[in-house]
């Protein structure tokens, strides 16, 4: 986690879920790029959030891309959040005793026939998932987003005030963090759209 | 009186000075290291009070035969890590004008950020500034201490120490405790009758003369820039930008270093704090005046680069679902 650096955080509002991460990539204490992300689409609702190993973040991006892509040939329709999760899950599993050394966050809204409902959910490094109602965080800022998080969220947010409490979450944890930050992404996913802004931050 | 009375009170022998003997142990000083301390005296000497009345340090060591070999064992120095502590910048040069100190003020906790606001430059009189790099406990009180040392070296005296005497001073002293501990690496820097001086001391017991120097996780980041616009020539607003800039450089890629900038320039008649720049400030705004562009390359190559704009200002893309 501390050799490449980065931090996800993801949460859900009313009738939205909002996912972000920071653009740093690091060789331990030195900065290499500040213009990595690390939130890719799975589908057109679901955003998968991958911090950890740099290397396993490109591996991962591009398994879960053959995966999803062979399910929705095999079925015959899009993935649901809460299968993907289950599909993160059993992926990370595989690897048990030799992990990837990522910790995905999913987030995404269930498809209209199933109410677009919002959904989030984390796991760890070897798939141990985590269904959360209010938020999830990820990396190497994990223990500062949670405390910022535990004090700004609230429930029933509105997709613009879920984009204010996600970006001031992350921007102000990654503060406190030593190996995330110099800039954001956020993704806010609601049933008609997704919006994705980058923000600046502190570039120290 | 002796600087050396803490080595003399543990050593059996001069020629091996951190042995500790068992007789001084039994000694009721060696168990109460507050013995000998008049009564009046106690709280009025802001923590050096066992100084001024025994002539010498007294620090309490594990009473163990060979105090440095179990101190080596038991603090980080074992695992090869403590050296120059992860987490700082600080810079120091002589040039025409005097001397220019820079250093960041981001003090860390493995990947916590415990503090943006720390002072690493010590004022040790009105014409010694003293660097923190390391312990920061070590670097404050035997600063502190020099400080002490070169006030009554002036009222002895009647002239002030020179920054080759302090730095030596202080270079002697911490080699008294060396393998116990200690972590410091600090630029001594000031300006005596031989003009203006730079001075690198450490815990190992290294001292070096010398013209340009930078201590610290971000120290490499920061003679990058400060060897590629160093000449004695500059003026004293050149010096002071690429000091300025050197701590930017290394604030912006070492993890460790942060927050903000502080600036000192070191002139005849003593030092003089110029000012206190946010690291992110510089990097999208500059520090004003004389350059008003922003630090970060972003500024110089917008539209030139592959993503250029994206990373610039805050941006929107809107997609709409299927």
């Amino acid at each position: 986690m501390e050799l490449n650096g980065g931090s996800v955080v993801a949460m859900v509002g009313k009738n939205c879920v909002a996912i972000a991460s920071d653009l740093r990539l690091g060789n331990q204490a030195l900065t290499v790029a500040t213009n990595f992300e690390k939130v890719f689409p799975v589908t057109d609702r679901i955003y998968l959030g991958l911090p950890g190993l740099a290397t396993d973040v490109a591996t991962l991006r591009e398994r879960f891309r053959y995966r999803v892509n062979m399910y929705t040939i095999k079925e015959e329709r899009e993935i649901e959040p809460e299968t993907f999760a289950h599909l993160v899950s059993s992926t990370l599993y595989e690897k048990r005793f030799g992990p990837y050394f990522i910790e995905p966050v999913v987030a995404g809204l269930t498809s209209p026939e199933r109410g677009s409902k919002p959904f989030i959910a984390a796991t760890d490094l070897i798939g141990c998932l985590n269904f959360a109602k209010d938020f999830v965080v990820c990396g190497t800022a994990s223990s500062k987003l949670f405390g910022v998080a535990e004090g700004l969220w609230e429930p029933d947010l509105e997709p613009d005030e879920l984009f204010e409490t996600i970006s001031q979450t992350l921007l102000n944890a990654v503060d406190r963090d030593a190996f995330s930050g110099w800039g954001a992404i956020v993704h806010v996913i609601t049933p008609e759209k997704v919006v994705t802004r980058t923000l600046k931050g502190r570039m120290d | 009186m002796s600087m050396h009375s803490f080595v003399a009170r543990f050593s059996s022998s001069a020629a091996d000075p951190l042995s500790l003997s068992l007789q001084s142990r039994n000694a009721t000083q060696a168990d109460d290291e507050d013995a000998g301390i008049p009564i009046e005296l106690w709280g009025s000497q802001a923590g050096f009070g066992s100084l001024a009345s025994q002539g010498g340090h007294s620090f309490a060591v594990p009473k163990v035969p060979n105090p440095a070999e179990f101190l080596r064992m038991h603090t980080d120095e074992h695992e090869g890590k403590i050296k120059i502590q992860h987490g700082t910048t600080c810079l120091a040069f002589r040039f025409k004008g005097g001397v220019i100190v820079a250093v960041d003020s981001r003090a860390s906790a493995g990947s916590y950020i415990a503090s943006g606001t720390v002072k690493k430059v010590l004022e040790i009189n009105k014409y010694l500034l003293g660097t923190m790099a390391g312990g920061g406990a070590d670097c404050q009180y035997w600063e502190t201490y020099l400080g002490i040392q070169c006030r009554l070296h002036e009222l002895r005296n009647g002239e002030r120490m020179s920054v080759a005497a302090a730095s030596k001073y202080l270079a002697n002293l911490v080699y008294g405790y060396k393998g116990m501990g200690l972590s410091m690496a600090t630029m001594i820097c000031g300006w005596d009758k031989s003009g203006p001086a730079v001075y690198y001391v450490d815990s190992d017991g290294t001292r070096m003369k010398g013209d340009v120097f930078s201590v610290g996780s971000g120290s490499t980041f920061a003679y990058g820039v400060l060897d590629q616009g160093y000449k004695w020539d500059l003026s004293d607003e050149e010096a002071q930008e690429l000091g300025r800039r050197s701590i930017y450089a290394a604030g912006h890629r070492d993890a460790y270093t942060g927050n903000t900038v502080n600036l000192y320039h070191v002139r005849e008649n003593g030092w003089e704090f110029i000012n206190n720049y946010d690291i992110s400030k510089l990097h999208y705004e500059g520090p004003g005046g004389i350059t008003s562009e922003g630090y970060g390359y972003s500024v110089r190559t917008a539209e030139q680069t592959s993503r250029s704009a994206e990373n610039d200002a805050m941006q929107e893309v809107e997609g709409d679902l299927v």
